[in-house]
């Protein structure tokens, strides 16, 4: 055996593939899985917009159109009523029909104002990122004009804007909750596999006792302990902590699966016969021959900690108002009413779909490019 | 066999004993009590409430025990059927519990058996028939159903049932049923409304069934076995019922232990969205009141079924297979 064989990725990618790194290989089989692939890029995309919420929104998270309350979404268009066409997209004005005290609103679009709209436009002013103030949005039109691409919420404020707000918040609890889950599961799940013994057992009844309790009631139990005065931010991280408190368990059992298989191969002997010591072991030997298995297994988790959060927020026992997250914009859509009144309402809904699916996605490609045995 | 269930069995007590501190240690976790929680009520009323009464009901109540007297007085009173008294509704935990439990394991159960009679032969169908349009489609719907959070497709067809039928969805009976004594009619009328609660929670763990069904068939259809047995001249059908699908079944009966805990879970929400009569919502509100004994038996209660369900799918899956017993 003189000549590396090639893995079987592309027979003719070239010579170069015999040195590739795994991770290379990886990248080059998870390339070929085209519904990933896309998937991938629809999760860029969600990020980029929770990442810039504040300058691709065109108008605050909480401002309020008391004249626009729970407005249906408007059309951006390009053509006019009379059948013209426009390079400079715009919108109609929106008129009230109907009792304005009453509930039941009705607004109709009024072909006689035109509002067009600007691109890199000033609007309303924020603070980006915290750091400093200043009011450029991508895109935005004159004061007043209804720019709701989503319709509005029973307050008058914009949904479009909202889910952007939103984004940052229910995409990155997930990231943070999976952060977490995987120390807590990689630290018990690798000291269950390596050392086994009584600590095994102790793990695994640990284990086994946390999945016998119903995950949702569970939640809904530690969260209901959060002290309701808690600012917003200690909150998020309560959330996030108890979400990982039940993931941990998928992820310990295959890190402790992986250890129990690996720490009796021929090369972990060799190193421990060679005097290394056991923290070198673990994690110059055994932790990169998994990590990516580990990796993928972390991809799939995040799913569920997205709609744990929005699971919790809908039920009023997460995050509550004036902060904004999927789940808390769709607390609105909680009744029967606002459902069948203003069925946009239902539209964070979506992207909690879209975000937990391309993350599903992405995982399923993951998953069989770090399988090496694959096809 | 004996020896296995027997083992089994006797695992589940020290589980079970776990599992009831944890659970009174969750309900004992946010500050205050139920009383506490009240008079918070009362006082936003208007109402005053002397020193002598709060002192009076804390002291009916036990609240001023020392925490490990109060755990040994809930779980002896568990353990000979006394649930303890729900402070909030004024009445025994006993009284509140048991027809909402019913539900919901009725509604568990029909969801279980929609995803398993939807999942079973569409699983099939879809390793049988790889990349066939159907196999498209059914793994989209998967991926889909896997996605969107259940109360999510309950709004969504309680939207669609107002748009296009015109009626309200929701609860289990029609309002004429609801406090009527048991009759046919009133069977009827549950079975009605159950379809669409049973469908909402089943779709989840139905794409995920899908899933694995596809995924270990695929993997036995591919065996040299399955390959000799064609080439023997055995008719495919027949093969195809008599060998693989005989061991890609499996995660359908260890789905009995894990689809149980997920659709309670589900069930809790869901419920609240569809104003089912199960025990999510009365959960829910006896979390929000700190009402504890109430809670907590709910908790410890569906526990115990998650844990029942877990030993009873084992249990199946070593009688099916074999293997499994000397593990």
């Amino acid at each position: 055996m003189t000549q590396a064989t090639p893995p079987r990725v592309e027979p003719d990618a070239g010579p170069d593939l015999a040195f590739a790194s795994q991770w290379r290989l990886m990248w080059l089989r998870f390339r070929r899985h085209r519904l990933a692939m896309v998937a991938g890029v629809v999760l860029l995309v969600l990020y980029f917009g929770a990442v810039f919420c504040e300058i691709i929104a065109p108008l605050g998270a909480g401002q309020r159109h008391r004249s626009y309350v729970l407005c249906p979404p408007q059309e951006v268009r390009l053509v006019d009523a009379a059948g013209d066409f426009h390079f400079r997209p715009f919108l109609y004005g929106v008129k009230q029909r109907g009792n304005p005290s009453d509930w039941l609103r009705e607004y109709v679009v009024d072909t006689s104002v035109v509002y067009p709209i600007h691109f890199f436009t000033r609007g309303p002013e924020y603070e980006m990122w915290g750091l400093f103030a200043t009011n450029w949005h991508l895109f935005g039109a004159d004061e007043g004009a209804p720019l709701f691409l989503f319709g509005t919420d029973e307050l008058g404020r914009d949904l479009f804007t909202r889910i952007l707000y939103g984004s940052r918040i229910s995409l990155t609890i997930g990231l943070v909750g999976v952060a977490l889950t995987f120390f807590i599961g990689i630290l018990l799940g690798g000291v269950a596999g390596y050392f086994g013994g009584w600590i095994d057992i102790i793990v695994q009844r640990g284990i086994e006792i946390i999945m016998a309790i119903p995950q949702l009631p569970l939640w809904m139990a530690l969260s209901a302990a959060l002290p309701a005065h808690w600012p917003p931010l200690h909150v998020y991280f309560g959330i996030t902590i108890i979400l990982s408190f039940m993931g941990w368990t998928g992820l310990a059992r295959v890190v402790r699966g992986k250890f129990l298989t690996m720490r009796d191969e021929d090369f972990v002997v060799a190193a421990r016969l060679a005097g290394t010591h056991e923290l070198k072991i673990i994690f110059t030997h055994l932790l990169p021959s998994f990590l990516s298995h580990v990796i993928t297994s972390a991809t799939l988790a995040v799913p569920g900690m997205i709609l744990g959060e929005t699971a919790l927020s809908f039920l009023g026992i997460g995050l509550q108002d004036p902060v904004v997250s999927w789940g808390v914009l769709l607390q609105k859509a909680q009744n029967f009413q606002a459902v069948v009144m203003a069925p946009w309402l239902l539209l964070p809904g979506l992207f909690v779909v879209f975000a937990v699916l391309a993350f599903n996605i992405v995982g399923d490609g993951m998953r069989d490019a770090a399988d090496p045995y694959a096809n | 066999m004996l020896n296995y269930i027997l083992r089994r069995v006797l695992l589940m007590i020290p589980t079970l004993a776990v599992i009831s501190v944890l659970v009174f240690t969750i309900i004992q976790l946010p500050p205050g009590d139920i009383i506490t929680s009240r008079l918070l009520l009362l006082q936003q009323q208007g109402v005053d409430v002397s020193q002598e009464a709060i002192e009076a009901m804390r002291a009916r109540y036990n609240l001023d025990d020392p925490l490990y007297l109060q755990y040994l007085r809930w779980i002896g009173g568990f353990l000979q059927g006394d649930l303890g008294y729900s402070v909030q509704f004024g009445q025994s935990v006993n009284h509140l519990i048991w027809e909402r439990l019913g539900y919901t394991l009725l509604l568990t159960t029909t969801a279980t058996l929609f995803a398993w009679l939807v999942a079973f032969p569409v699983g099939v169908f879809s390793a049988l028939r790889q990349y066939s349009l159907l196999d498209y489609v059914a793994t989209v719907l998967a991926f889909l159903g896997l996605a969107t959070p259940s109360f999510l497709l309950a709004l969504v067809l309680m939207y669609l049932g107002y748009a296009w039928f015109g009626i309200p969805i929701g609860g289990l009976f029609s309002p004429e049923f609801a406090a009527a004594p048991w009759n046919g009619s009133k069977l009827i009328d549950l079975l009605k409304h159950l379809w669409i609660p049973a469908v909402v929670l089943g779709t989840a763990g139905m794409a995920g069934l899908m899933r694995v069904m596809r995924a270990n068939l695929l993997d036995e259809l591919g065996k040299p076995y399955v390959q000799t047995a064609l080439a023997k001249g055995l008719h495919p059908t027949r093969l195809v019922i008599k060998y693989p699908m005989r061991i890609a079944i499996n995660p359908f009966i260890s789905t009995v232990g894990w689809l149980l805990p997920h659709l309670i879970s589900g069930a809790a929400i869901t419920s609240i969205v569809l104003s089912l009569p199960t025990t999510g919502p009365l959960l829910l509100e006896s979390l929000r009141n700190q009402d504890m004994y109430l809670a907590g038996s709910f908790l410890l209660m569906l526990s115990t079924l998650t844990v029942v369900g877990t030993l009873l799918s084992d249990i199946l899956l070593a009688v099916v297979d074999p293997r499994i017993r000397y593990e």
